[in-house]
């Protein structure tokens, strides 16, 4: 019989619908799967079988009883520990909120499971989403299944690594100023950040609450089309949810796919998106991928967006800044960890001997740098300096825009790098060069592996401007039909 | 709370009293080991001695590469909050169910007659 764990969502999603399998064994072969790999790869924080299988159960129940199955009903995936579910642990990677079982759940794990998708579990992450390696969770690193020894990407690492690794087709991640694409890219899935406020940050741990969106994982550009349209869409709930209408995602990854033909497509090539600290085996794929694009059709222009050059520096004044004051709710009364309390020590003593002991050394680095930011005398100078930086990013990419249609450049200056080899805080945040401008202007922008640099996978982005999500999946897709999928490597079960 | 200056709208000052002038670069060079202590206060962070030699360091490196903003000629530019811009969203007034206490007690620390128990408040014996 044929391996279920290689299928596509979309396929499995087919044939479960059609009755050919039963969801509980869609579940079931995943479950193994997990049980099979997932002590070399520790994607997963929290396997759900139980959970998992009920799901499961619940979608072939309801097809026997003749109620018509949603487009992903029975597929499984695999969800982001940031993300809260009711009754599951929930960490966000974080010490502090070991053991923590969420009293409810957050909008996108309602609509998952009101789409009859089946959770498996939860996956690893650098803690509360700081990160790009996935190094700085509190239980330890995902491992690549391109090369165990090397990082999955991050923050999303977990997700990424489970869809690599044929442990899920489908994953949740957030991605704040990378944390789906960079991973995407350097697991050879596709990822997508979303328009701010497409889909619900409800029930999202907040690390940067002007940047968190969560967003889709996948094998294929179609599959992500797909849980995109689930998870996205207005909450009354989250009070920057955007009220227009879901972009046609499916329809446009369709019939991107089926055109093969991107003639009439503007492609802008941004300048600043290149060159020094690009690694060479990255930027010739990154080459080779718009030269693709220029044969499907694509007419491709260079843009310019010079402030570009200032993201790095306004995205770590502006995360760090919001990440100070969304971390404040750790503080040991009503959810997570409490030390130190012997009856002598004050509240104020039992807050930071916790928050000291249940934080690691990113996030400690990170609420000190905004809460130095943030300081009367200094909050000119840095963060409402970073602000004003924040706009000009997004004129440059409404510049641009003008002349064309969506902008290209790879997802990441580097292909995956070796567990441990970068310690020092700066050069990890540069592995984000790429990914920040459309966290800091809310545009969209998807991952779309683009072949391989010394046998390691690199991703294509792409832009699109604000509600334009559609495009990202359409151009995407016309790519992946002429490039094709990038083909896993084995791991050993 | 140690003794923190605090200006009149609230924000608190940290290292040099005098205000940095905006929209200027401040330089490198100037988180101290006192200072990185002081920030670990206010963030509620009991940090280790080695601690704050190491963040110390990190701390100055990176706060250097961020204040490149300060390069950037942006007197007259609006700030950027969120990138959709949006104010007062408004929502009905409907009564709708909490959570149940217990569910939402059960994840505290410490819980007291279906209250979370927190450590004294004050600093002294009343």
């Amino acid at each position: 019989m044929t391996d279920l764990t290689r299928m596509s969502a979309a396929e499995i999603a087919a044939l479960v619908a059609g009755g050919e399998v039963a969801a509980v064994e869609v579940a079931q072969a995943h479950l193994d799967r997990i049980t099979a790999v997932d002590s070399e790869l520790h994607a997963f924080l929290h396997v759900d079988t139980s959970g998992a299988l009920e799901a499961a159960k619940a979608v072939d129940a309801a097809r026997a009883a003749g109620s018509v199955l949603g487009p992903l009903a029975g597929v499984p995936l695999a969800m982001k520990d940031v993300v809260v579910t009711k009754d599951v642990p929930t960490t966000a990677g974080s010490r502090i909120l070991d053991g923590w079982r969420p009293p409810y759940d957050a909008t996108i794990t309602e609509r998952i499971k009101n789409a009859g998708i089946v959770m498996l579990g939860k996956t690893n992450m650098d803690e509360f989403a700081m990160g790009s390696s996935t190094e700085n969770s509190a239980f330890g690193p995902t491992h690549n299944p391109w090369d165990l020894a090397r990082i999955p990407g991050g923050s999303s690492g977990g997700s990424s690594a489970a869809v690599a690794a044929h442990e899920a087709p489908l994953a949740i991640g957030t991605d704040t100023g990378g944390s789906i694409r960079q991973p995407a890219a350097v697991t050879g899935i596709v990822g997508h950040k979303p328009t701010y406020g497409a889909v619900s940050r409800f029930g999202l741990i907040a690390f940067s609450s002007s940047l968190d969106q969560a967003g889709p994982f996948g094998r294929t550009v179609l599959d992500t089309a797909l849980l995109h349209e689930v998870i996205a869409g207005h909450d009354p709930r989250d009070s920057t949810s955007i009220t227009a209408p879901v972009p046609p995602v499916v329809a446009a990854a369709r019939e991107g796919a089926a055109a093969a033909s991107l003639a009439g497509v503007r492609v802008g090539v941004v300048r600043e998106l290149g060159g020094e600290g690009y690694q060479a085996g990255v930027l010739t794929a990154f080459e080779a991928a718009v030269a693709t694009l220029r044969e499907l059709g694509a007419e491709v222009v260079e843009v310019s967006c010079p402030s570009f050059d200032y993201a790095l520096a306004a995205y770590y004044l502006i995360a760090p800044s919001e990440c100070s004051s969304n971390l404040a709710r750790f503080d040991a009364v009503r959810y997570g960890l409490r030390v130190g309390d012997d009856g002598a020590n004050s509240l104020e003593e039992v807050m930071s001997l916790t928050r000291e002991a249940g934080f690691g050394a990113e996030v400690k680095r990170r609420v000190m740098i905004g809460t130095y930011a943030l300081s009367s005398g200094y909050y000119d100078a840095y963060y409402g300096q970073a602000q004003k930086v924040r706009t000009l990013i997004a004129r440059d990419f409404a510049a641009a825009f003008e002349r064309a249609d969506v902008l290209v450049s790879p997802s990441t200056p580097v292909v995956a790098f070796g567990i441990g080899e970068v310690v020092d805080p700066l050069t990890m945040y540069r592995n984000d060069l790429c990914t920040l401008p459309a966290s800091l202007a809310g545009t969209p922008a998807i991952s779309v592996p683009c072949g391989l640099s010394e046998g390691l996978p690199v991703g294509l982005q792409i832009m699109a401007p604000a509600l334009a999500d559609d495009r990202c999946y359409r151009v995407a897709a016309a790519y992946e039909a002429a490039a094709g999928t990038l083909s896993i490597p084995e791991l050993s079960a | 709370m140690p003794d923190v200056p605090a200006t009149s709208d609230g924000h608190v000052t940290v290292g040099s009293t005098d205000s940095a002038p905006a929209a200027a670069a401040p330089t490198a060079g100037r988180i101290s080991r006192a200072e990185v202590a002081h920030l670990a206060r206010l963030a509620r962070l009991a940090v280790t001695d080695e601690e704050l030699d190491v963040f110390a360091g990190q701390l100055d490196v990176i706060l250097g590469a961020v204040a490149r903003v300060g390069e950037v000629a942006a007197a007259d530019i609006p700030p950027t909050s969120h990138a959709v811009p949006m104010t007062n969203v408004f929502r009905p007034d409907e009564v709708q169910p909490s959570l149940p206490r217990d569910a939402v007690l059960a994840g505290a620390p410490d819980v007291e007659d279906h209250k979370f128990r927190v450590p004294r408040i004050l600093a002294e014996e009343v």
